[in-house]
């Protein structure tokens, strides 16, 4: 810890689980995330950890449920169609409010799509995916800095809620190098997990039921509704976000995150150069989704413009922070194709007519 | 004459009625179990995996620590609780349903892993709780919800042998089928069900213990004929033996 080193995303992003604490990883090959299981499964039986290859997602996220269950600091990796195949466990998961840490490394869809990157899974990832009213935190990093302090994160925010905690990244970011540093991260006060988690009968002198089975309509209301003061207090607590070169001048207000954010980041520097005043806001978290920013945007603003390797799913939450104040558009490149900075700052040109 | 205490109720069961059918034999396996925790006395660290199914209520019976998994990943969550917790003595309890059809992957894969975990696997040849649908182990000619004309072989396949084909498998340590419909039958299926959480306490692998149970209600039989029906037509398609025992 403390020094700089080269790393690869994907391992990056494994190593920083295991300094979070992480000793439990199970987990099912998929690409573009390989690295991460091949990762675990060489460190983890070093500090004492579990690693298991399970034979499926479906079967995977159910370990993640029986393992958060048991109390420990448990994650998975995949890629967009295994995290479809999870999605059935993820309810469970929310729904008996166990802490584990998701990492969903997209690839390009819909369907098997292609095995290069993409941002397709917005949608999936903050409007559920699974059945049933429930939330998921998103951390969506924009660099692999920021996807270790955020990993490391991440495992405290999922205990502090009890609450599963996804960290959203594309296939560029796994398969990236940076100099990254480890840094040891702010303690936390967390609550005890032996208050509930199965194993701890005669500590606790009661038993434990991990379950989220309601069969009467009001207590199942009930908890839905505890569910929902929970997700006020996150949306309260843990949003997000980057605010870049946006002075109160600003004319056009670019929104990415991400791989997609460091694009965007280039096309900034670009058009700032020929004296074009644009600016940035860029997700942190995904959900909660950051509206204040939007709301909060200067009357100097002329259109707001969401860059995404998608068909434009973040553009629902942008419209809603915007609240129709200002035109929203949207350019973005998907199949595993990236916006290049020379497409970003015709975009933008274009939108703003010069 | 002087009173003698033969029987009473297993102390990790609670006193309260259960919500089975007249005639179900969910509630003898229950029971077996809460017995068998008691005698090893292993209540405070056994921890069950309900599945989803008639007995998907169990933990309102037996007084453990306990999981509800989602229909068929039992195993999944037994497998994780017992990696992460060693010194618990995790079990799951599945209908052929959960276990046979939906969950098929995760129980031949946990067996396959050798995974130390007890499993207690009722089968009642139906869906007891969707209300009486064809299930994998559903015999030939069997009418049911979803086979009105009776199982016809070359629409829905074969009854599945769950204790055979897992007994093929290298990891498992103790695979054995019992049935619960008389008492013969009971005193030897709390043997196999001892012997299961045995095999696990003593890190001698996955143990598995199929139970031949009833389902009156679907069946559309008196809870007698459901008893002898089972050992007329169930027994020789699914024989009652240890298929595996620990070396
Ligand atoms: C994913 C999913 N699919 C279907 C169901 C509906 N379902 C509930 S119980 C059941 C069948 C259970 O049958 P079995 O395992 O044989 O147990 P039994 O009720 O006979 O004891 C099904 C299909 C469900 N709960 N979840
Ligand atoms: S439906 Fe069948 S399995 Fe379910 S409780 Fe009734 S008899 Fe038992």
């Amino acid at each position: 810890m403390g020094e700089r080193v080269l790393m690869k995303g994907n391992e990056a992003l494994a190593e920083a689980a295991i300094q979070a604490g992480c000793r439990y990883f199970f987990g099912y090959p998929i690409t573009p995330q390989n690295e991460i299981p091949e990762y675990m499964s060489r460190r983890l039986p070093e500090v004492g950890g579990v690693y298991l290859q399970s034979e499926s997602e479906v079967a995977t996220i159910n370990m993640l449920f029986g393992a958060a269950g048991a109390g420990v600091r448990v994650m998975t990796s995949s890629s967009s169609p295994g995290i479809s195949l999870m999605s059935e466990g993820i309810s469970y998961i929310a729904g008996a409010e166990l802490p584990c840490v998701i990492m969903n490394v997209m690839r390009a869809g819909p369907g098997l799509g292609g095995i290069l990157p993409g941002q397709a899974d917005y949608f999936q990832a903050t409007r559920g995916g699974g059945h049933g009213d429930y939330r998921l935190l998103i951390l969506t990093p924009g660099t692999l800095q920021e996807a270790i302090d955020l990993v490391m994160k991440a495992f405290d925010l999922a205990d502090l809620y009890r609450n599963p905690v996804m960290v959203l990244v594309d296939g560029f970011m796994g398969q990236m190098m940076e100099a990254v540093e480890f840094k040891v991260p702010e303690k936390l006060e967390l609550p005890d997990k032996k208050e509930w988690a199965v194993g701890y009968r005669k500590e606790r002198g009661r038993r434990a039921i991990v379950k989220t089975l309601s069969l009467e309509p009001d207590p199942l209301e009930e908890h839905n509704r505890r569910l929902q003061e929970k997700y006020r207090r996150i949306e309260k607590n843990e949003v997000r976000h980057e605010s870049y070169m946006m002075d109160d001048d600003v004319e056009l207000v670019m929104v990415a995150y991400g791989t997609t954010s460091r694009i965007v980041r280039s096309s900034l520097k670009a058009l700032r150069a020929e004296g074009i005043k644009a600016g940035m806001v860029r997700p942190i978290t995904a959900w909660p989704f950051p509206y204040e920013p939007f709301k909060k945007l200067p009357p100097s603003v002329k259109s707001v413009l969401a860059v995404e390797m998608s068909c434009g799913q973040m553009v629902e939450d942008i419209k809603l922070g915007v609240a129709e104040r200002f035109p929203v558009h949207f350019y973005g490149r998907c199949g595993g194709n990236a916006p290049s900075v020379e497409e970003v700052v015709r975009a933008a040109k274009e939108i703003l007519g010069c | 004459m002087k009173e003698v205490l033969i029987a009473e109720r297993p102390k990790s069961m609670y006193k309260v009625s259960t919500h089975y059918c007249p005639g179900c034999t969910h509630g003898i396996a229950h029971r077996l179990i809460a017995e068998v925790i008691d005698e090893l006395g292993i209540q405070d660290r056994a921890v069950g995996v309900a599945p989803v199914g008639c007995s998907v209520l169990i933990y309102n019976y037996i007084d453990l620590d306990w999981y509800e998994a989602a229909h068929g990943r039992a195993p999944a969550v037994a497998t994780a609780c017992k990696r992460a917790r060693p010194d618990l003595a995790v079990f799951t309890y599945q209908g052929d349903g959960d276990l046979a059809s939906i969950g098929m992957a995760e129980i031949v894969h946990a067996a396959n892993r050798g995974e130390r975990i007890s499993v207690i696997f009722i089968n009642n040849a139906i869906y007891g709780m969707t209300g009486g649908q064809m299930a994998p182990t559903t015999l030939l000619s069997q009418r049911t919800s979803t086979t009105p004309y009776g199982r016809d072989p070359k629409a829905s396949g074969y009854p599945i042998r769950v204790a055979e084909m897992l007994s093929t498998l290298a990891a498992p340590g103790y695979i054995a089928r019992v049935s619960v419909v008389k008492p013969k039958y009971v005193i030897k299926a709390k043997e196999a069900i001892k012997k299961a959480f045995l095999t696990q306490i003593e890190d001698k692998g996955f143990s598995l213990v199929e139970i031949l149970s009833t389902c009156p209600t679907n069946w559309g039989m008196s809870p007698v004929a459901a008893t002898n029906w089972v050992e007329e037509q169930m027994i020789p398609v699914f024989p009652l033996k240890e298929f595996k025992v620990p070396e």
